[in-house]
């Protein structure tokens, strides 16, 4: 057990056996703990995912994931962030779309997911995915009530020619809200919120002009699938 | 300790690391994660706890394989055996929860570079029988946990007014927001110390000046 | 400024993000060789240096990596990169320019157990940031690992000529100056999120 302290110089072999038997041990250790959480991992982040989902669009009660392709709208299989979830009633209407959105936090980037009406031409709900906000400051992004209340019925009409928003989202002063597109900051978390209203910002004014055309084609997709 | 070299199990086997050498406020040993995740105490638990069981985990392997590693590559063997528990550790918590694992984001990674777990490898688990390093590294760990505890506790009981995510002050209470942004890891990490060394030195005093009333205002 | 273009990153990485006053990478160096200014400004580039590097070579194996769909043997791929990224920098530096091994040589083996190379590996991966935002990460992080170390040895310098209560030297002054620093530091931090 002890090592002496002059020990006669080990063959490379012993070295390269020892570390080839180590290596040999860890990748198997780590390929088995790897297969093991792969179907836990895959069911928590779906489960995330839908968590999200029934807060984002109200309602809902199914959903179907979409991908947008060249020239329309196509079933997606995998999860990525260009994936689309169409939420519909029980009587099969649909309810709203929902995205990913991402903008860099103060501390890291924060991921969200938003929910959009097609109806009233607004965002419905937000939650946060992923996100590394200081706890108690700027992670009340998800969880302050007033600032979530920005995001009950935020407009996000699209202008005259259908290609762009009428009124870019905003993240204004806490305060200084006034019209229907603003979003009142959190006082105290400021960057945080603003963060918000950009991921918002950048990913409606290139989703929704690309979705409206198509919604017509989602409504009568499952239609169809029924 | 250092010195007698018998396999008997005794408390200071595991207590040492609990306090006398305790990693982080005796030995300021893996100071990274000791700030970046005690922002919260249900944070700093966590943290603690993967690294007790990489701790634990490699302490017993390396014990176990000590007399087969030639010297020359025993601190890349040890290396290798803590970056697979750590990587074990990484799934597991993805496993259990998203929401830590995304708290913690790259630290459980970086449990890796901690400098206690290779130095425990290194300096006990490699020259004692198994069990006396299973139950070394325990109290390591517990050590580890305890100080992260400390720091967390008092982070998020004035940083945010709740312990635990529970709120304890009420909506009155005006949060010192500094103490869970990264200064405040800073000034509480050297405020524990201060606090430590004070304690320290008035043991150490004992009989020859009346009190410790050195200036210690802050 | 656009949150993935160059110079954005750059700027983040040595100013609102910090490694050190920040994101709490690389404390052990931070705290331990800022003694003086004349070792902590070799220390800093030395790991300046390492970080460029091992940047490199870890968006390399990344990608062969996940081109043969073994992203779960990451970590233990990078710790044995960046071990054998820096005995290979201590060998080429040896070998072509023994005046800057004579330099920096000491301050090489301490890097291999420095966080904050690890830290820049795992980030830049999970980020997802291609060759050119790496290497700019790389450099960022570098240069604010040397930024802070230079400031706290100046700091240090300064005060080891002032009278302290016998208590508050060692450490615990250390890390109270790191969180002075910090909240300095602070005041860039809506340089990220700004309009």
């Amino acid at each position: 057990m002890n090592i002496p302290a002059l020990q006669p110089r080990t063959p490379t072999a012993a070295m390269l056996a020892v570390l080839g038997g180590v290596a040999m041990l860890s990748g198997l250790l780590v390929v088995l703990a790897a297969q093991l959480t792969a179907p836990l991992i895959a069911e928590n982040q779906r489960h995330a995912i839908e968590r999200a989902l029934v807060r984002v669009i109200p309602g809902a009660v199914t959903f179907r994931r979409y991908r947008i392709v060249e020239g329309g709208l196509a079933p997606a299989r995998k999860e990525g962030d260009d994936t689309l979830y169409a939420g519909y009633d029980a009587q099969g209407r649909l309810l709203g779309i929902a995205a990913r959105a991402a903008a860099q936090g103060y501390a890291d980037m924060i991921y969200l997911l938003y929910g959009y009406d097609p109806r009233c031409q607004c965002i419905r709900g937000i939650q946060v995915l992923k996100m590394a906000e200081t706890p108690g400051l700027g992670d009340r992004i998800m969880k302050d009530h007033a600032f979530l209340k920005n995001f009950e019925s935020l407009d996000a009409r699209l202008d005259p020619s259908g290609e762009s928003l009428l009124n870019p989202i905003v993240t204004v002063k806490h305060g200084a809200k006034r019209n229907p597109w603003e979003i009142d900051a959190i006082s105290g978390a400021t960057i945080s919120s603003r963060a918000v209203g950009k991921a918002l910002n950048r990913s409606a004014r290139k989703l929704l002009p690309a979705i409206h055309p198509l919604l017509q084609r989602i409504r009568r997709l499952r239609e169809a699938q029924r | 300790m250092s010195r007698q070299r018998d396999d008997r199990l005794t408390w200071e086997t595991f207590s040492e690391g609990l306090w006398r050498e305790n990693p982080v406020f005796v030995m300021l040993l893996g100071m990274c994660p000791v700030l970046a995740v005690t922002n919260s105490a249900i944070n700093a638990l966590a943290m603690g706890l993967a690294t007790t069981f990489v701790l634990v985990a490699s302490g017993l392997l390396v014990s176990l394989l000590a007399r087969y590693i030639p010297r020359q590559v025993r601190i890349a063997t040890y290396i290798v055996i803590i970056a697979t528990f750590v990587t074990l550790i990484d799934y597991a918590i993805q496993a259990i929860s998203l929401d830590l694992y995304n708290a913690l984001g790259a630290f459980i990674q970086l449990i890796v570079v901690n400098c206690i777990i290779l130095g425990r490898a290194e300096a006990y688990a490699s020259r004692n029988r198994p069990l006396k390093a299973v139950v070394n590294a325990a109290g390591m760990g517990a050590g580890f946990t305890f100080a992260l505890l400390c720091l967390g506790g008092v982070r998020e009981l004035l940083g945010a007014g709740s312990l635990f995510g529970v709120n304890l002050f009420g909506p009155a209470f005006q949060p010192w927001v500094v103490m869970v942004l990264p200064p405040g890891g800073f000034l509480v990490l050297g405020a524990w110390l201060l606090l430590f060394d004070w304690l320290k030195q008035r043991s150490a005093e004992v009989a020859p000046s009346p009190r410790g009333e050195t200036a210690n205002g802050r | 400024m656009a949150a993935d273009s160059l110079s954005f990153i750059f700027l983040n990485t040595v100013l609102a993000n910090n490694f050190v006053l920040a994101m709490f990478l690389g404390l052990c160096p931070f705290l331990g060789v800022s003694g003086k200014l004349e070792t902590a400004l070799p220390m800093g580039l030395a790991t300046t240096f390492v970080m460029l590097v091992s940047s490199l070579c870890a968006y390399g194996i990344n990608l062969a990596l996940v081109a043969l769909h073994i992203e779960f043997l990451r970590l233990i791929a990078y710790i044995a990169l960046i071990a054998s990224a820096v005995q290979l920098v201590e060998m080429a530096l040896k070998r072509y320019s023994p005046t800057l091994f004579r330099a920096l040589g000491i301050y090489l083996p301490l890097i291999t157990t420095n966080c904050a190379i690890l830290g820049l590996a795992l980030f830049q991966t999970f980020k997802g940031y291609d060759f050119a935002q790496s290497l700019v990460y790389a450099l960022g992080a570098g240069v604010g690992f040397t930024l802070a170390i230079v400031l706290m040895a100046g700091l240090r310098e300064k005060l080891a000529l002032s009278r302290l209560p016998s208590v508050s030297q060692g450490a615990a002054l250390s890390l109270m100056l790191g969180g002075l620093l910090s909240l300095a530091f602070m005041g860039f931090a809506g340089l990220g999120g700004g309009h």
